[in-house]
């Protein structure tokens, strides 16, 4: 599974950055995002887009799990 | 925490509180505003000299400390920083530029139009096309790269700075300047007024409250949740003007406010563009501080040196309309936004020496 890092980005970067890969990797997408706000932006995209998240609680990281 | 019922009561709830501080004191469609009272503290500080804009707004002082105490708490304080902080300080002062053309921050605008100024109804269409205008550019990969995670003391520098502020507004020394008269001398009491900062920062940060990001999630995602924190402070600010019989209707003679559509337009379009770039609107940008985004710091301090550097340099507009110094700085806003933007889009720049840096980025 393609997996980005969305660590230290800006709002909507995360979000932004979700959608456009999840446009070249249909199927799902791995996402480590490194604080609740894109955490809590990315679930509601992937969710208005039709995929499950679930959310993995690393060190200083979450790990989103994004599949059709 | 991410329910669209939370930030639609925070909304309400900084609507509602804004009319209070009206009626406790403040001026009139200003319970609330980033941009004016940067400005006051600003003058408060004597940045500049302006002397019916001088002193030192406790609300800010709450919102910081509300955030602060709150991201604390729910852990979700993190000391970040180093993306782009100089072009960061720049926007911070276009920023200030622009909302001081308009005459307030977008929050202001809100509660502007919340109190019957139609005149905001300009700023609006401004802002509104600034965020489309940041949004082609995020399209295009706009980033102001990563922050990252740097000594947890660096983030407690700013609360404690805000906290250092509240003693010398209680200690009012002599080298603090206070307005004698016009707005900066309208307010409500400190307690009061620090107290609706501590509970309006409190519920901004636990409910990511963004005046820039509703219309840009909503263009970018068709995502509504940060949008109806802006319909809703919109909707109790006019319910609690017109419980409190404040509420006028019109552009004439509307409070500390001008009727020159085209700069109202302008002014807030820079607002709106920079809010985009700088990844969230001037509330956000002073909730992020205080939950130790050092980037953030960065932009506020821009904002305070963008207020003085508008009333030094009479950029600023007054009742009486906007400067012909204004409308120069507005152009060369204008300038820098296209500069800024441009050069850190991706797809844009795709031959530039930083290619391998851009792709790492992205990846």
């Amino acid at each position: 599974m393609k997996i980005i890092d969305t660590c230290g980005m800006s709002c909507p970067q995360p979000v932004l950055m979700t959608k456009k890969s999840l446009e070249e990797n249909p199927e799902g997408l791995d996402i480590i995002v490194d604080n609740n706000t894109a955490k809590g932006n990315v679930e509601r995209f992937l969710k208005s887009a039709g995929y499950t998240a679930s959310i993995t609680e690393k060190v200083d990281t979450f790990l989103i799990e994004a599949r059709k | 925490m991410n329910g669209k019922k939370e930030i639609i009561i925070a909304g309400g709830a900084v609507g509602i509180i804004s009319v209070l501080l009206v009626y406790f004191g403040n001026p009139a469609n200003m319970g609330f505003c980033i941009a004016c009272f940067l400005r006051d503290i600003a003058g408060g500080i004597g940045l500049h000299r302006a002397d019916v804009v001088q002193y030192i707004r406790p609300e800010i002082i709450g919102l910081v400390l509300g955030a602060f105490f709150i991201s604390l708490k729910n852990k979700e304080f993190q000391t970040k920083g180093g993306s782009s902080p100089f072009t960061r300080f720049i926007l911070g002062i276009a920023v200030m530029i622009g909302a001081l053309i308009f005459l307030g921050c977008p929050l202001r605008m809100v509660l502007r139009l919340g109190g019957g100024d139609l005149n905001a109804l300009f700023g609006i269409a401004g802002f509104v096309a600034g965020i489309y205008v940041g949004v082609i550019f995020l399209n295009k990969g706009f980033s102001l790269k990563r922050s990252y995670n740097i000594t947890k003391i660096e983030g407690y520098i700013f609360p404690a700075v805000n906290a250092g502020a509240l003693i010398l507004l209680i200690a009012a020394p002599a080298f603090i300047f206070f307005s004698e008269k016009g707005p900066g001398s309208m307010h409500a009491p400190i307690v009061i007024s620090l107290a609706a900062g501590l509970i309006v920062g409190a519920l901004a940060q636990k409910t990511r409250l963004c005046m820039v990001g509703g219309t840009r999630d909503m263009i970018l995602f068709k995502d509504m949740y940060l949008l109806s924190g802006f319909i809703a402070i919109l909707v109790f600010s006019f319910i609690g003007n017109f419980a409190f019989g404040f509420f006028k209707l019109g552009f004439a003679e509307q409070p500390i406010a001008h009727t020159d559509s085209l700069w109202n337009f302008l002014g807030m379009a820079v607002v709106g563009w920079g809010s985009v770039l700088l990844g969230g609107c001037p509330l956000r940008q002073l909730i992020l501080s205080g939950e130790g985004n050092t980037d953030s710091v960065i932009t506020v301090t821009g904002m305070l040196v963008g207020a003085a550097i508008s009333h030094n340099f009479g950029l600023a507009s007054s009742a009486a309309g906007v400067t012909s110094n204004g409308k120069v700085a507005v152009f060369i806003c204008f300038v820098f936004l296209g500069i800024v933007s441009y050069w850190n889009s991706e797809s844009l720049i795709k031959k530039s020496s930083s290619e391998g840096l851009s792709k790492a980025d992205a990846e």
